[in-house]
């Protein structure tokens, strides 16, 4: 799939392309995106009070790609929802940038699971949909729409409607719609759970080199350790509700030696088994 | 199958398959007729009911007008009305407890009940008539656009509060959109309905319409003429209900109901 060819069209290049260091880091952390302290969620629910999250302290710096794995219903997505703001933390707080969070937090762009596109609207008036409803002027954002859309490899489907479209290609709608005005910061809430293996893996690459080139803070979530492995420099893993954040693991590699290839070497797979060997010990996953 | 094939056998579907099925009921009808020796004046015989409606073609025609301004009236009332009611409703807790009882109490009063009230109060002209339609197509426009507007997937609003969108720009961009399939189908029903407040409307108190005719052949004991009134009323109302049809596919070509008819159907 022609992908990506040209360099950063956007955002600065720097960071996390020409950033990499002599220990094999990409990019240099420079500033603090992200700051969790203290954070903790309860739901009342019929059979009583739930904890979903409790004593989360991360800090994520700019520029990093921060992945967070666990079981299913753990809380990571909770975790993401406080961050945007989109749900209230019960105790603690959450602090983007230089501001505290309270209520929804708009200097970012969301990725769920489905690509929720609109399906009255073409490709590029998906795309645009982000701009339009934050009350700009769509027609600004136009040529950069379209440049995003030819970067994820949907140059030419700007007037096809999602309906025509494949669940990777949507997906890929979606993450132009969530970068078109270039903020600081991408959620992602396990954004291709819901797509086959291989659309996947590619799937995986095209967002790391977009990522890298970009620069963008993000965070990411997902139940695949090798997903996870792949895209990040740092995976956060939670424990079963009530949701902790258990380890915090740097992943090393090189964005340029972020390939295909990379997922059949003994490092990545050292990585992994890192994290398969967590998920044993606190008993997520088990031989018997 | 080839496509032009295609293409023919959905033109025999459009417009074949009603027809032989128009035919049977009307051959149906015939038998009915001379089998069971039923008095002319209690069934007319088909043929007889067509030929009095050609005969009468002008003052059916004539009658036709007013009928379907009330109707048509009435209808965009109700939507006019229904469809800011439900955004409302479904926007404001406090404006949803204070209507949604009323609304549905008010469906337990008989609306045709009403006729007779209504021409007291706004006389023998168009407007009984098209309160009358109008309150009775009311409810599914309502119900139908609360269902579509709550019906969405609650991640767009999660999507759509992290771009800092106002609520207006809210349901004009997203909810009322996404929700124009079932606004459609009430659409559809509130039509239906509306065709039969205004008839009704008509034939309490009126002095013109096809349902003040379809009183006065009625008193006369003109079956055939009432029958030729009803088959009438019949194309008038596919007339009217397809209009909606036809607007529901040109608005929405993505609704799930215009590009899955083909799958849930059984294939021969």
């Amino acid at each position: 799939m022609a992908f990506l060819t040209q360099l950063s069209v956007h955002a600065s290049a720097e960071g996390r392309v020409g950033g990499a260091t002599e220990n094999g880091a990409r990019y240099q952390p420079r500033t603090e995106m992200i700051r969790i302290e203290n954070l903790g969620k309860t739901f009342t629910t019929a059979d009583g009070v739930v904890t979903a999250l409790e004593n989360i302290d991360v800090t994520i710096e700019e520029g990093e790609f921060v992945s967070i794995v666990g079981p299913s219903g753990c809380g990571k997505s909770t975790l993401l929802m406080c961050i945007a703001g989109l749900i209230e933390a019960s105790v603690g707080s959450v602090m983007v940038g230089s501001q505290r969070v309270s209520g929804p937090f708009t200097e970012l762009g969301i990725v769920f699971q489905e690509a929720l596109l609109l399906d009255w609207r073409s490709v590029l008036g998906n795309v645009l949909f982000q701009i339009e409803m934050r009350g700009l002027d769509p027609k600004a954002y136009e040529s950069r729409a379209r440049e995003l859309l030819d970067r994820v490899g949907l140059g030419g489907f700007e007037g096809k409607k999602p309906w025509e479209l494949s669940g990777g290609m949507r997906q890929r709608v979606a993450i132009c719609r969530a970068l078109i005005h270039d903020p600081p910061l991408l959620l992602m809430d396990e954004p291709f759970g819901a797509l086959d293996t291989l659309t996947r893996e590619q799937m995986n690459v095209d967002l790391q080199r977009l990522c890298a080139q970009t620069g963008k803070t993000a965070l990411f979530i997902t139940h695949s350790i090798s997903e996870a492995v792949f895209l990040s420099d740092r995976v956060l893993v939670m424990t079963p509700r009530p949701g902790r954040i258990i380890a915090d693991l740097p992943i090393a590699f090189a964005a340029e030696t972020r390939r295909l290839s990379i997922r059949t070497t003994v490092e990545f797979a050292e990585q992994e088994k890192k994290i398969y060997s967590i998920f044993r010990s606190i008993g997520v996953l088990r031989d018997e | 199958m080839s496509a032009q094939n295609r293409r023919r056998h959905a033109v025999i579907a459009a417009w074949g398959y009603p027809t032989v099925a128009f035919i049977g009921f009307l051959l149906l009808w015939q038998l009915v007729v001379m089998v069971t020796q039923v008095k002319r004046f209690v069934l007319p015989p088909p043929l007889q009911v067509l030929e009095r409606g050609f005969a009468l073609a002008d003052l059916l025609l004539a009658q036709t007008p007013p009928t379907v301004l009330a109707i048509v009236l009435g209808f965009a009332g109700a939507v006019l009305i229904g469809i800011p009611l439900a955004v409302l409703m479904v926007a404001s807790r406090p404006l949803e407890d204070c209507f949604y009882p009323l609304i549905v109490g008010s469906q337990g009063v008989p609306k045709v009940a009403l006729a007779p009230v209504l021409v007291v109060w706004f006389g023998f002209g168009i407007l009984p008539k098209v309160i009358l339609a109008m309150l009775i197509a009311f409810f599914p426009v309502v119900i139908n656009t609360a269902v579509g507007l709550r019906s969405i997937d609650p991640n767009y609003l999660h999507l759509v509060r992290s771009m800092g969108a106002p609520a207006w720009r809210t349901y004009t961009r997203l909810l009322l959109p996404s929700a124009l399939p079932q606004i459609f189908a009430g659409f559809k029903v509130a039509m239906a309905l509306a065709i039969v407040g205004g008839i009704v409307g008509e034939m309490v108190g009126a002095n013109s319409g096809l349902g003040y005719l379809l009183v006065v052949a009625n008193g006369n004991l003109d079956m055939a003429l009432v029958f030729a009134i009803l088959v009438w009323l019949v194309f008038v109302s596919l007339v009217l209900v397809g209009i909606i049809d036809i607007a529901e596919r040109l608005s929405i070509p993505w609704s799930r109901d215009t590009r899955s008819r083909h799958l849930v159907q059984v294939q021969s």
